[in-house]
């Protein structure tokens, strides 16, 4: 397999503190691929990193070759990766229709003269009938008059999924999409993101919820103060000594 | 069926109007509608999330570029209104460099700042913006015939008509890019800017457009004044509009279309003839800041919440009735 998303000795400093340090790790295409340490680890910080919203002190990040790193959060999401946002960040003004229709922002660009004139009938057509598609695929097109805010917990979390699956993503970066989630939720949460892996999309998640991780995951990378652990399967990660001292606070030697 | 005749008894009463009105009301009208479609402009920039306290001076940017471009280079009036308007617009992509730096508070003081700037050219060089002063002996609007209506713009009637025309018209452009692709990606600059952003959105951009078309038609709003007016001068674009117009927008309210545009006829209705009646119009910067300290107190929503009940108890049945079946 050729490296789809690959994080090359990726570091961030926020004046005196180093939140990562030297992260490397790749995203194979197709994969879902976990985020995990305890709190403070910097998943956030390179989730950040990744999407835009921080330009790294330095390293590199390289989608199918490219480096991505640095660029503003709407050109890396227009090359294909979208993220979503850790807490219910949402337009909460909005219905839930038009959220998603903003998700359809990029495969169909508004056009201000035809909106005018009136020649983008088609274009809108298509945007309102993709956005129907996300909302269905997240069971959410019989709420899809209700405002955004008025919606449950598990909802908006569903809904800013389906914002993001909404533009036609090949990477969807999902920051903590089980937090907040009864066992139900999670686990019907859990069977959508396997079949948008079926639909050739790449996930790269961060999370706490671990029943959840070592269900998904076919591969995990585990980080802890800013530092690489450990990478591997979900047995391989479980049965890790330097993950199980990094989340046990040194058990190991305790006893 | 019913829309359409709404619209044919809108149009009758608009063109019926000024027939009721005295001379002195008349001319309160043409300023009226010019400045409808000054707070509708400025409702398009307030949608992206930005109040800007420069609004009324790029106005003033419309309404000196279309008064100098008739009267140093001699271009035909209308072109040179639309002219004025694309000026305007022009120096609102070029504000929006350093402007766009900043956000919320900081960016409506910057904004102020920058009005300021532009007021204090135009006061200190005398060529070509005439100082303090201004500009005087503008041409006026030609006169044509449409076969069954004469235009002499001498007449507030007949300038009523030619700007209400293309201030409908504007306003229909307003509306529509509202209530287009565009107008909803306005909104989610507003409302959530990164997840604005994650979804592919080019925040600059879309800021700048808003800002460039409100800018242009704030600046078309201008070009119509002037050449109704006849002069220009710096103080006629000073804070002091700035606050009639933010009043109208907020004692109106800005979540609707027609908010702003409320609030600007019923102020103006209120001001001019109740107010001129009792001979206190000097008072209206007392009397303003009044209403609107009461609007923010007593009705927040604005005047539109109180059409927004009326019409709400009116359809109200209807989703009972969806909950029903």
């Amino acid at each position: 397999m050729s490296d789809f998303l690959e994080v090359r000795n990726l570091t961030m400093r926020f004046g005196g503190l180093t939140a990562v340090d030297s992260l490397s790790f790749k995203v194979e295409h197709g994969s879902i691929h976990g985020l995990i340490g305890p709190n403070g680890a910097g998943k956030t910080t390179t989730f950040n990193m990744i999407s835009g919203f921080y330009t790294p002190t330095e390293g590199q990040i390289l989608l199918r070759g490219e480096d991505i790193s640095g660029l503003k959060m709407h050109e890396v999401a227009r090359r294909g990766v979208v993220r979503t946002f850790q807490h219910s960040t949402l337009f909460a003004e909005l219905t839930v229709l038009e959220n998603a229709l903003v998700g359809t922002h990029m495969p169909f660009r508004p056009n201000i003269f035809a909106a005018i004139i009136g020649w983008d009938k088609e274009d809108r057509r298509g945007a309102e009938a993709r956005a129907r598609e996300a909302l269905e695929f997240f069971g959410l097109l019989h709420l899809s008059d209700e405002r955004a805010g008025d919606l449950s917990h598990g909802h908006q979390r569903a809904l800013g999924m389906a914002v993001a699956y909404a533009s036609h993503p090949d990477v969807i970066l999902l920051d903590e999409p089980f937090t907040g989630m009864n066992p139900e939720e999670t686990k019907h949460m859990m069977g959508l993101m396997r079949r948008l892996k079926e639909d050739g999309i790449t996930i790269l998640l961060v999370e706490h919820d671990m029943q959840a991780i070592m269900g998904l995951c076919d591969t995990i990378t585990c980080m802890s103060f800013g530092k690489f652990l450990a990478e591997g399967g979900p047995t391989e990660i479980r049965n890790h000594p330097a993950v199980i001292e990094a989340y046990l606070g040194g058990a190991r030697h305790v006893a | 069926m019913r829309n359409l005749l709404i619209f044919v008894l809108g149009s009758v009463a608009l063109i019926a109007l000024p027939y009721g009105l005295s001379f002195s009301q008349q001319e309160i009208l043409v300023f009226l509608v010019i400045n409808v479609l000054l707070v509708t402009s400025y409702r398009l920039m307030t949608l992206t999330g930005e109040w800007s306290l420069g609004h009324v001076v790029i106005m003033g940017v419309g309404a000196y570029a279309s008064a100098l471009y008739t009267k140093e280079l001699g271009i035909y009036v209308p072109v040179s209104m639309i002219l004025g308007a694309v000026t305007a617009a022009l120096l609102a992509v070029l504000l929006s460099f350093p402007l766009f730096r900043m956000k919320g508070f900081y960016f409506l003081i910057g904004s102020f700042a920058a009005g300021e700037i532009i007021r204090l050219i135009w006061k200190r060089f005398r060529e070509p913006f005439g100082g303090v002063r201004g500009i005087s002996g503008i041409d006026p609007m030609p006169d044509f015939s449409i076969g069954i209506y004469q235009f002499d713009f001498f007449e507030p009637v007949s300038y009523y008509y030619f700007a209400g025309f293309i201030v409908i018209a504007s306003l229909w452009v307003l509306w529509r890019i509202e209530k287009s692709p565009v107008g909803l990606t306005f909104h989610a600059v507003h409302w959530q800017d990164k997840l604005a952003q994650a979804s592919g959105v080019n925040l600059r951009a879309y800021r700048t457009l808003a800002f460039a078309i409100a800018s242009g038609f704030a600046g078309l709003a201008g070009a119509l004044q002037a050449h109704y007016v006849g002069t220009v001068n710096p103080n006629s674009f000073d804070i002091e509009v700035m606050v009639f117009v933010l009043t109208w927008a907020i004692v109106g309210g800005t979540a609707t279309f027609y908010g702003p545009i409320l609030g600007c006829i019923v102020l103006t209705v209120l001001n001019e003839i109740v107010l001129r009646e009792m001979g206190l119009e000097q008072a209206r910067p007392l009397i303003y800041g009044a209403i609107m300290i009461l609007s923010i107190l007593f009705l927040p929503d604005g005047l539109e919440s109180l059409v927004q009940k009326v019409t709400r108890r009116k359809s109200a049945p209807k989703p009972e009735e969806k909950a029903a079946t």
